[in-house]
């Protein structure tokens, strides 16, 4: 009290006080700044960084720009519906004679052949069966060489693909081409894979999440509820498959599940059916093998919501007259919604990005978006596609997760 | 009241609103947490169950609520056997320790929720309420959540919940222990008041003696499972059964020692340190029993100069100030926990360490059980 009146009375005081208060404050943010800086340098150098790099790739138009200098200069003169002029024919020959012998000759075509199915083969060919000086007639040359480069389409594709930026690898990540003329146009239903890709990836992704919640949160309730000797068995028991790595554990699951695997042989032998099922390879075996892989993600935010829902309240309703069904339907069931939206975001967001587990026990129509992207990344060497891709996939995952923020509340989907 | 005054200790009466026979509960099978309970409730008493941590009286509690099954015998309400009956069907108000407000409904949500699980309409909800919230003076309050409100302005939205749906019998398990002193005194009176308007049926769970002794019609003190004594408070305070119920009831002197002489109604006893205290008997002596003294620190005069059964002078090892009271621990019968009182009234003498001073009690003050 004495201080206060000493403050108040001189009119100094405070601004010292002021002064004081914020350089305390400051002292504790360099510190606390200081404590985080080895995690966010990490994080920075090691993944933000090298996401955002392998992110660009999706829009990335390195190889026409390099390797096709002049022919990217030249080509703007060119107007669709005729034949480019001589001087965008001279412009081509020029590059291509600047890449004979070397390996980026193969470079250019692969990078071609996306947009084009065959552009390869033409450059490659063009490539090698060119003179090493231009003749007076380049178009008469190259139209020698094969008849290919007197149709448009592939200088219609060349004109596309000139800027530094494309929007290709993003429009063919969602089965969209730019057509001769640059409209936007789908891709051929035989074509089309990536839709239907993403609408696979989903439905088994909500598939897995919906199972694992079914069938975790009973289990989860019951650790909750048991006594500690008992929960802390259940809980082991929950982490015992984090011991095991996923590859041998989804490798267990393709012994068993095979149609001479001790799941059908089991069946049969009880005589609950007579015929093996086919549980490899298909759907059902892709949905057995990721759930139980996710199961204890879901187990372990639910138990540690459930854990802290007190019994009072679930006392409190039943003497107040609520019979179960209404305890849990009224109270408990609210109280655990932290839980469930936590434990269905990380199920779900873990099995958007399966990989190996459907490509293991799953059949060519089962496999996840993950397993394309790291075909393109490893297989085709198509970076540009895989990194769209990824893009949207990370798209998607950011729009589900803020339109459930806005429906639950963000606070409540946090992992505890 | 005058109905529930006219009550002794009995266990057995007409027409009790709630019926313990033979009642026992063990969690492991072996030790049993209450033994053999036999306890008639008053219709529209104020029931006390008193006793320390462990003595059983919450377990009573929750048997009665329905919460755990009596391992042994029956439990009836108006009369129906309810051993059996679930908790929700039992339509009992009961009041938590820690609140229990449901954290994901607001105050009006909580208070209508009995209301709303039984189906009543919306109109008649929104009412009742209002009604109950305004009886706890939280009328304006309905719209926010708990965690917004203070642990005192919980506790009476925990109370309009137990009530608001008009139940007969209303228990409530320590309901103020979280609270600090100031509003449980204001929460006790809060409580009567409610009881007596509403002339519901209270069963109340407490550790603590000054709430039992203010706010009880009766007060069942429990210790190791089984009621040692069932009486109304001032019974309670002035004749306690035994030891323990003198001990755990107001502020004690204990003294041990030996009977040297038995007439009738009264006992002389030997407490070691050359003192002999003549007492008031409660049980059976002859003389060379052992005995356990019971004597209230207020009962004994300092310094005065009337002619009681006990009169003693003796050294004074610590001089306790509290304020209101000095409080001298003396140095009796050998040992030195003899408290006695002394009212703060400014002009009395000052008393210290090492002084002599008189003390004496008259014998019907000072009560000696069996030990």
């Amino acid at each position: 009290m004495s201080a206060t009146t000493t403050f108040a009375e001189t009119g100094q005081v405070p601004r010292r006080l002021r002064t004081l208060v914020r350089r305390a404050e400051r002292q504790h943010l360099t510190k606390m700044l200081a404590l985080m800086a080895p995690s966010v340098v990490f994080v920075a150098l090691l993944f933000v960084v090298p996401i955002a790099l392998f992110l660009f790739r999706s829009v990335d138009n390195v190889e026409i720009p390099k390797y096709l200098p002049n022919t990217v200069a030249e080509i703007g003169q060119w107007h669709e519906g005729e034949l480019p002029p001589e001087g965008v024919y001279r412009a081509l020959t020029e590059d291509l004679i600047a890449l004979k012998g070397e390996p980026e000759a193969a470079v250019l075509g692969r990078r071609l052949n996306y947009s084009v199915p065959g552009f390869r083969g033409l450059v490659t060919r063009t490539v090698r069966q060119l003179p090493d000086t231009v003749p007076a007639s380049a178009r008469e040359l190259l139209a020698g060489i094969d008849e290919r480069w007197l149709d448009p389409v592939y200088w219609a594709t060349l004109k596309q693909q000139s800027g530094r930026i494309t929007d290709f690898y993003l429009l063919s990540a969602m089965d969209l081409k730019r057509g001769a003329d640059g409209a936007i146009t789908q891709v051929d239903e035989t074509q089309a894979v990536f839709l239907s890709l993403y609408g696979r990836t989903l439905y088994t992704s909500v598939g897995v999440t919906v199972i694992c919640l079914l069938i975790g949160y009973p289990v989860a309730a019951v650790m909750a509820s048991a006594g500690p000797a008992a929960a802390n068995w259940l809980l082991m028991l929950v982490l015992v498959p984090f011991w095991t790595s996923l590859l041998v554990r989804t490798t267990a699951w393709v012994v068993l599940l095979q149609t001479e695997g001790l799941v059908n042989k089991i069946l049969i032998y009880l005589g609950i059916i007579n015929e093996p099922l086919s549980l490899m390879f298909n759907t059902a075996g892709v949905f057995i093998a990721m759930v139980h892989v996710l199961l204890p993600y879901m187990i372990l935010p639910l138990y540690s919501v459930m854990k802290g829902v007190s019994p009072v309240h679930l006392r409190a309703a039943s003497s107040l007259g609520a019979p179960p069904v209404t305890v849990f339907r009224t109270v408990y069931l609210p109280l655990t919604i932290p839980g469930i939206a936590a434990g269905c975001t990380l199920v779900f967001v873990l099995s958007v990005g399966f990989y190996v587990t459907p490509a293991l026990v799953g059949g060519p129509s089962d496999q996840m978006i993950g397993y394309f992207i790291a075909y393109f990344t490893n297989s085709a060497v198509n970076w540009g596609l895989a990194s769209a891709l990824g893009a949207f996939l990370i798209l998607v995952i950011a729009v589900i997760y803020l339109v459930l923020g806005k429906v639950v509340g963000f606070d409540k989907l946090r992992v505890r | 009241m005058n109905a529930i005054a006219s009550i002794p200790g009995k266990s057995q009466i007409e027409d009790p609103i709630v019926r313990f026979s033979g009642v026992r509960k063990s969690y492991d099978g072996e030790t049993l947490v209450v033994r053999d309970l036999n306890l008639d409730i008053v219709r529209g008493e104020f029931l006390t169950l008193l006793g320390p941590s462990g003595s059983g009286k919450t377990t009573s509690l929750m048997m009665l609520a329905g919460f755990e099954a009596p391992t042994e015998g029956t439990i009836s309400i108006d009369g129906k056997d309810v051993t059996a009956l679930p908790p929700h069907r039992r339509g009992i108000g009961v009041v938590f320790q820690n609140y229990a407000l449901f954290p994901h409904m607001t105050i009006g949500q909580n208070v209508g929720y009995p209301l709303r699980v039984r189906g009543t309409a919306q109109a008649e909800i929104d009412k009742r309420v209002m009604e109950a919230l305004e009886m706890v003076e939280l009328g304006a309050f309905g719209d926010r959540r708990p965690a917004q409100l203070s642990g005192g302005q919980q506790q009476r939205a925990a109370l309009a919940r137990a009530l608001v749906f008009r139940p007969d019998l209303v228990l409530l398990d320590e309901p103020l222990g979280a609270l600090d002193k100031q509003l449980r005194e204001q929460m006790q009176y809060e409580l009567k008041r409610l009881h007596e308007e509403l002339k519901v049926t209270m069963v109340y769970v407490t550790h603590d003696q000054t709430e039992a002794l203010t706010m009880s019609d009766r007060i069942a003190v429990f210790n190791d499972g089984r009621i040692q004594q069932l009486a109304r408070p001032a019974d309670l305070y002035e004749n306690p059964q035994n030891a323990f119920v003198a001990e755990f009831v107001g502020e004690n002197n204990r003294l041990s020692g030996t009977v040297t002489g038995v007439s009738a109604n009264s006992v002389q006893i030997d407490v070691g340190g050359g003192a002999v205290v003549k007492a008031r008997t409660a049980g059976s002596f002859s003389k060379g029993d052992k005995a356990v003294l019971s004597l209230r620190p207020e009962r004994v005069a300092v310094a005065q100069t009337g002619k009681w059964e006990n009169d003693f002078t003796v050294e004074i090892d610590k001089v306790v100030y509290l304020g209101d009271i000095n409080r001298l621990l003396l140095r009796f019968a050998g040992g030195s926990e003899f408290a006695v009182r002394v009212a703060n009234v400014g002009s009395g003498p000052v008393y210290k360490r090492g002084d002599s001073v008189r003390v004496a009690w008259r014998q019907a003050d000072c009560l000696a059980f069996p030990a």
